[in-house]
């Protein structure tokens, strides 16, 4: 059984079901990419498993114990971090303060957590009495990275982390990425850009119509003639 | 000589008031912008909330002075203001639990609540009538003046004599300690900067475990200090008329709007700009002119660009003209 897996999961906001028993699961030290077509329900998938939306039915564990029944705030104490597309800093605090309020549930020395951050991201620790709202995309990106990593969690979600972003910048984000992994969590994203996304994830899972279509390691999908004419355009 | 005199009639009649003045507004002007920024809506029961807290600190006083209790040369009421502020929060907290709570988490829109707010603003003005009645009420004791003009004409061997009212001195060193221990407590404690956090992006400040409930509570107290402290002031300054507090919501709100709304240090420097806005364009300059103009170009008229029933025009046409050309305000609002 996966460390984090959403099982069948059904439902969507109040109107028609967007995702239908969807299943997406992950393990620690792995990260793993939902890829699909524009409206497949890819980040509803993944609101899902945080919480954000009402299942109608399916579930969500963490460790082995069913977390479906949690509001996204108690998720998050269970060691799920997630960082949302759009507004996923606080742009009228400074770098430091972002971080501080990451970890607003945790009472112990920030010091220590947060110089692991700073390792991780040095630009952050050049920028740290900056308000975050003068940063570029690029840099805030690495802050609502950073925001996320503050509780220490075992799962992080990404939702685009790579929107909006020049290529270079995309490559450098997706470098973080990996080092992050590195760390022992266990890490799903959602992107449109496919063929890189798969290029650092260890398995994929493609959403049509907010059901399970294709999934296997990034190699397989890459490799997969049927995947690549409909979903990498080539 | 001349010209000294000029200056000194200016400091007299100009800046040392709109200084006190200010300091008020800017008091004012705070709790608007932080109702604002955290519970988001504009909150048009401001003035009639500091009448209430002001009350509160008027009887309060007139119960220590038939005590025989007295702080000497300061007034009495610096003694009532901690009671009054403790019954202010305590009314806000019970309107907050009965009327506003209800609207949040309905997750009405901002309209509604400054509608309902509307509401609250009839019924605290009601009490308030009841309780103390509408007319004007002197509370202040102690030392009326640091500086007197006829001492300061003698010191100085000068026409014009220079005024300074114990008042004004305790209103702008008051506001700034209160002013100074908000920014501190917003800037460098855990819970003020998560109140800055909840403001900035609320969906990220609920996703990092900031309770909301406690920055709403934490807020209504602020608003409390804010609030009777600011009320409190200007009944020492001039005197408690709750229809004057309900008058004053305008200079108030526009200075939180020319700060930036959700700004507090916006609003505290806005609270000033509207306060020499008012003052400067009300004021009668025709002493100051014959200062310096030589006898042949003396002045016949008043000097007076607006007469001073009318200051209120002055601050409504800033809240125009800024809402029109930058409706962000002077500093970036939207940003506590």
């Amino acid at each position: 059984m996966a460390f984090f897996e959403g099982k069948g999961m059904t439902g969507g906001y109040g109107g028609p079901d967007i995702i239908t028993s969807c299943t997406i699961n992950v393990d620690q030290g792995e990260i793993v990419a939902i890829l699909g077509p524009n409206g497949a329900g890819k980040s509803t998938a993944m609101k899902a498993m945080l919480g954000l939306l009402e299942l109608k039915s399916g579930i969500v564990t963490i460790g082995g114990k069913d977390i479906s029944k949690l509001s996204p705030q108690d998720r998050v104490k269970q060691g799920i971090s997630f960082v949302p597309q759009t507004r996923n800093v606080f742009t009228g605090l400074t770098v430091r303060e972002n971080l501080e309020m990451g970890a607003f549930l945790r009472n112990e020395d920030l010091e220590k957590i947060i110089n692991e951050i700073y390792e991780l991201f040095p630009i952050l620790n050049e920028k740290k009495s900056q308000f975050v709202g003068e940063l570029s995309g690029g840099q805030r990106q690495q802050v609502a990275l950073g925001r996320a990593l503050m509780t220490k969690p075992s799962v992080l979600m990404l939702d685009e982390p790579t929107a909006g972003v020049s290529p270079i910048v995309m490559d450098e984000l997706f470098n973080h990425i990996l080092k992050v992994k590195k760390t022992n969590v266990a890490i799903i994203m959602v992107e449109q850009n496919a063929k890189q996304a798969l290029s650092i994830s260890d398995r994929g899972y493609v959403l049509v119509t907010g059901e399970n279509k294709f999934e296997g390691s990034g190699k397989e999908l890459l490799n997969d003639p049927e995947v690549r004419r409909s979903f990498l355009g080539a | 000589m001349d010209f000294i005199n000029a200056i000194i009639l200016l400091l007299n009649y100009i800046i040392v008031p709109a200084l006190s003045y200010g300091s008020q507004l800017a008091l004012g002007a705070i709790f608007v912008t932080l109702i604002y920024g955290i519970l988001r809506f504009a909150n048009f029961a401001t003035g009639d909330m500091m009448s209430f807290g002001t009350m509160f600190a008027v009887l309060l006083t007139w119960y220590f002075q038939s005590l025989g209790i007295s702080l000497g040369v300061l007034p009495t009421a610096l003694l009532a203001i901690p009671f009054a502020i403790i019954m202010m929060i305590l009314y806000m907290l019970i309107i907050d639990k009965l009327v506003f709570k209800y609207y949040r988490i309905k997750k009405s829109p901002p309209v509604q609540l400054a509608m309902v707010s509307i509401g609250v603003l009839f019924v605290t003005q009601a009490i308030v009538r009841i309780i103390i009645g509408p007319f004007d009420r002197r509370f202040f004791d102690g030392e009326r003046f640091i500086l007197k003009a006829n001492e300061f004409k003698e010191m100085t061997g000068l026409n014009e004599g220079l005024t300074i009212k114990s008042t004004q001195v305790l209103t702008i060193v008051v506001t700034i300690i209160v002013v100074s221990i908000l920014f501190w407590f917003l800037n460098k404690t855990k819970t003020g900067k998560s109140m800055r956090a909840y403001s900035d992006n609320e969906d990220l400040a609920l996703l990092s475990g900031i309770d909301p409930n406690k920055v709403v509570m934490i807020t209504w107290m602020i608003a409390g200090v804010l609030a009777t402290i600011g009320g409190v002031l200007y009944g020492l300054d001039k005197s408690f008329k709750p229809f004057v507090y309900f008058n004053n919501m305008l200079p108030i709100f526009a200075a939180a709007i020319v700060g930036g709304i959700g700004n507090p240090f916006g609003a505290f420097l806005g609270g000033y700009v509207i306060a020499f806005a008012e003052i400067f364009i009300t004021y009668a300059y025709k002493k100051f002119f014959m200062y310096l103009l030589p006898e042949s170009l003396e002045p016949d008229t008043l000097m007076q660009l607006l007469s001073t029933d009318y200051k209120f025009a002055v601050s409504f046409s800033i809240l125009v003209i800024v809402l029109l050309f930058r409706p962000t305000g002077i500093f970036k609002g939207k940003v506590l």
